[in-house]
């Protein structure tokens, strides 16, 4: 791909909000908002957020939670049910099947076997994320495969986990 | 043998803007600025300390890249797709608080990993770094 002058500085601007989900991912800022700080509507963002980074800011939002449980529970000493409040979900139904799409298991299951496996994970969390969110993977083809990507967001008007999350 | 890297390359969006931001922001030094007769900017800096590892503050509208793929790199770095590394510290938690003061960008706070404590910076471009403070490994 192949980017022009202008498109630079829009970049930049989707990237700061990016950066604001990475940061403030418990909170559930409204796409709305992050749309507005970025002088966009809030449909022209989520598609310009999808272009540049293959993902909705919701379902992005969703990940960078799922990835952090991931860390928690290979780390923490936490219930599921803590780790899934921590990480900004509101429901353990929701929490439980956005995990278990992207990663392929349910958090219980996936505590277990990175116990089985022993000690912590060898990758360093931040480049784990930054290759999860980096690049295409078996957790986003899935999640595209199981269910319409861009319905969350457009139901919800907190604009990322719909369903009480 | 090869014993070190001296130079290690990070793309920037306006090297004004990241002279500044790794020198003022971030405490670097500045050991090179000139302009090459083929008209690039050799823009060094290193951090404090004198430990010779440099960092070369390179614009790839004026590098040795075409104009289409200087364009590219240019979008990469904008979208926040770059990472040159990890730069070490002695004292993650507290120099987060004096970066953080200072106006620098992190998109993760001080945290513990089995590693050492880590937090992510961004520079001015939209390069992102880990910042660390080794430990001995814990498993």
């Amino acid at each position: 791909m192949t980017y022009r002058k202008a498109d630079v500085s829009s970049l930049r601007i989707l990237r700061k909000a990016r950066d604001r989900i990475d940061r403030d991912y418990r909170e559930e800022i409204a796409i709305a908002a992050l749309a507005g700080d970025a002088g966009y509507s809030r449909e022209h963002f989520i598609r310009a957020f999808r272009a540049a980074y293959g993902d909705t800011p919701g379902r992005y939002r969703t990940r960078r939670r799922v990835e952090r449980a991931q860390e928690l529970l290979r780390s923490a000493n936490l219930t599921v049910t803590e780790i899934c409040h921590l990480v900004g979900f509101t429901s353990l139904g929701t929490f439980s099947s956005r995990f278990s799409e992207l990663t392929g298991m349910s958090p219980t299951r996936y505590r277990a076997e990175a116990a089985a496996r022993g000690g912590p994970a060898p990758i360093p969390g931040c480049f784990a994320l930054m290759w999860q969110t980096g690049l295409p993977d078996h957790a986003s083809s899935a999640a595209a495969n199981g269910q319409d990507r861009t319905s969350g967001e457009a139901r919800d008007p907190a604009g990322g986990v719909p369903s009480g999350a | 043998m090869i014993n070190g890297i001296d130079i290690v390359s990070v793309w920037v969006l306006d090297q004004d803007s990241a002279k500044e931001f790794y020198t003022e922001k971030l405490g670097f030094e500045l050991t090179t600025d000139i302009k090459l007769d083929n008209g690039m900017r050799w823009l060094t800096v290193q951090p404090p300390g004198n430990t010779g590892q440099h960092f070369l503050l390179m614009d790839p509208a004026h590098s040795m890249l075409d104009e289409q793929t200087a364009a590219t790199v240019r979008g990469l770095v904008a979208k926040g797709a770059l990472s040159p590394g990890v730069m070490a510290t002695s004292d993650c938690r507290g120099d987060y608080e004096e970066l953080v003061k200072r106006g620098v960008e992190f998109t993760q706070p001080p945290a513990e990993r089995p590693y050492g404590v880590e937090a992510i910076l961004r520079d001015d471009s939209g390069n992102w770094f880990s910042f660390t403070e080794r430990k001995q490994w814990a498993s």
